[in-house]
């Protein structure tokens, strides 16, 4: 039986400053800092259990990081929120990790949420820059030069499934979804090609990927990542780390990109999908699908068929109902489960049929149609700096710069409830828990991290309490013993820990 | 107009198009996507930044995840 499918989104931000030095390092750490003074306290993340190069495939290999890890070195500035989620410098670059979610809708709303935080944080730095000066923020991945930055997916994964299945059986989506869920790009950053070969493609990550299946997230990315820190009970769990994403500005692509991901993960643990669609060489193949905008370009299958990255996802999405109508939705969330799966067909269904509307729903099939419709008007060649610029605008989080907001994108959450979501957690995971904590005693913790928090009573020893379940410490469970304690030492005597 | 080559991402396949051929029922999508395009379109050298060319030049980011 497939385990229900927690799920988070991380994204690390594109970060330019104007009218001043232009250090995204200075500039980051100003973002985070200047929101966590807003709210009064502000409690550090807690390096404990924190093993990025511990590797699914076997753990006692030698870390490719050599001693130490530099991934944890680097993050000095670092806030936990009271929605749950976490936010914090990270190569140089703004991150924004949500809350555990229970399902694909919450990823939405709390992804979305991220994009508020990103954005009242730039206004709040704003007083401590000198005249002139601002930061933009962009949510893309790609600054068109080479250089990318990550949008990455986690997902709760059994661990009695052997990785050796996860791998075989996420291969083929991986290698596709981009079709249903790409950000799109204009030009190559592929090394060795010319970026104008390219004028326009699906994907923002597709020419990053050199290994199969891999532990780095930063060189030689791999499509498959193999770092194995579950954040919660090993002996049971995975955490699956999903590194080969775009981030969207489309909430229905996120929705989409999430939820069929959830979806196959959770036929991999039921025995519902085979291996018939793996790729022969899924590196290529993903930079095949993501260089033709065109959807005809087909890649090779271990069985020496050739697919189209559509017919594959289509082929995905009908083993899925047959999932669905054998195995219900319980696992990925009774209602995101149904809506991501009719929302998914029905975007397959959009890029099968040209019928035009899948513009409302795909990010890169929404920024193609603004590039070729500007290139039209002005008689502008593809690939131009012009074009290059309106690629980069539809990322850009100003809301007076923001393309995407002007390119009639359909919304999953209400605007209201993405607002909400900024100082809320989520109910239905351990996030609930943290959040809350962090809401009423804020001065008592000293720390938090995703499987734990350490609280301060003000007298003994700091006591830390383990929450290496992921669907414990929600608001059915905690809520009332929260609202009931006036202290934290009230708290946790009434917890037990 | 000078010649170029350009990309019709909504003329993607001719004969699965035809086959499928729901494109009718949505018309009214279709035509709120276009009018809103064409409003895009028309605002869109006051949203792109006065020198969006030079800005995407600088725009330069460390390498990341």
């Amino acid at each position: 039986m497939a385990i229900p499918k927690v799920c988070g989104i991380e994204t690390e931000y594109g970060i330019f400053v104007r009218g001043a030095e232009n250090d995204p390092v200075a500039a980051s750490s100003l973002l985070v800092n200047a929101y966590a003074d807003r709210l009064g306290s502000r409690p550090g993340w807690d390096y404990e259990h924190e093993r990025p190069s511990s590797d699914a495939r076997d753990p006692d290999l030698p870390s490719p990081f050599g001693v130490g890890d530099p991934e944890l070195e680097s993050r000095l500035v670092n806030t936990v929120l009271r929605n749950g989620a976490r936010f914090y410098v990270d190569h140089a670059h703004p991150e924004l990790s949500t809350p555990e979610v229970r399902d694909a809708i919450d990823a939405v709303r709390w992804d979305a949420a991220g994009e508020e935080v990103l954005r009242r944080s730039v206004e709040l730095a704003s007083r401590h820059l000198p005249d002139g000066a601002e930061i933009v923020i962009h949510k893309n991945n790609s600054d068109g030069k080479g250089n990318s930055y990550g949008c990455h997916e986690n997902y709760l994964v059994d661990r009695q499934v052997p990785f050796g299945r996860v791998v075989n059986g996420v291969l083929a989506h991986f290698v596709s979804r981009q079709v249903v869920c790409g950000a799109g790009k204009v030009g190559s950053e592929f090394p060795g090609q010319e970026p104008s070969a390219v004028p326009f493609q699906i994907s923002q990550r597709a020419d990053f990927f050199e290994e199969q299946v891999g532990l780095e997230t930063t060189i030689r990315r791999p499509i498959v990542n193999t770092r194995d820190e579950p954040h919660a009970d090993p002996m049971v769990y995975r955490r699956l780390h999903v590194i080969c994403g775009d981030a969207n500005m489309s909430q229905v692509s996120t929705l989409v990109k999430v939820g069929s991901t959830a979806i196959i993960l959770a036929m991999i643990e039921d025995g519902a999908l085979g291996d018939e669609l793996l790729p022969a060489n899924p590196v290529t193949a993903v930079r095949q699908i993501s260089h033709d905008p065109t959807l005809r370009a087909t890649i090779l299958l271990d069985d020496g068929r050739r697919m189209t990255g559509l017919d594959m996802q289509e082929a995905l999405h009908e083993q899925a109902l047959r999932w669905f109508d054998r195995f219900g939705p319980e696992s990925v969330g009774a209602e995101a489960g149904t809506e991501s799966l009719r929302r998914w067909g029905e975007v397959i269904a959009s890029l099968r049929s040209d019928d035009g509307r899948a513009a409302a729903w795909v990010d890169w099939v929404a920024k193609s149609r603004i590039i070729d419709a500007y290139a039209t008007r002005h008689d502008v060649a593809p690939g131009s700096p012009r074009l290059r610029a309106i690629d980069l605008q539809y990322h850009d989080l100003r809301p007076e710069r923001c393309l995407a907001a002007r390119a009639g994108l359909e919304d999953v959450v209400p605007a209201e409830a993405v607002l909400r979501a900024v100082d809320e957690p989520p109910s239905d995971t351990r996030a609930f828990f943290r959040g809350r904590c962090l809401g009423k005693f804020a001065e008592s913790v000293v720390a938090a991290n995703w499987d734990s928090m350490v609280f301060d009573l003000g007298h003994d020893p700091l006591r830390r309490v383990q929450m290496s379940e992921p669907l414990r410490g929600t608001a059915d469970l905690v809520a009332n013993v929260i609202d009931e304690s006036s202290t934290v030492g009230e708290l946790l005597e009434r917890l037990g820990a | 107009m000078a010649e170029r080559t350009h990309r019709e991402p909504q003329r993607r396949d001719d004969d699965v198009s035809d086959a499928a051929a729901p494109a009718a029922q949505d018309s009214s999508e279709g035509t709120r996507l276009k009018a809103e395009l064409d409003d895009l379109l028309d605002e869109i050298d006051e949203v792109l930044e006065t020198n969006a060319e030079e800005f995407v030049k600088s725009y330069v980011q460390k390498g990341g995840q």
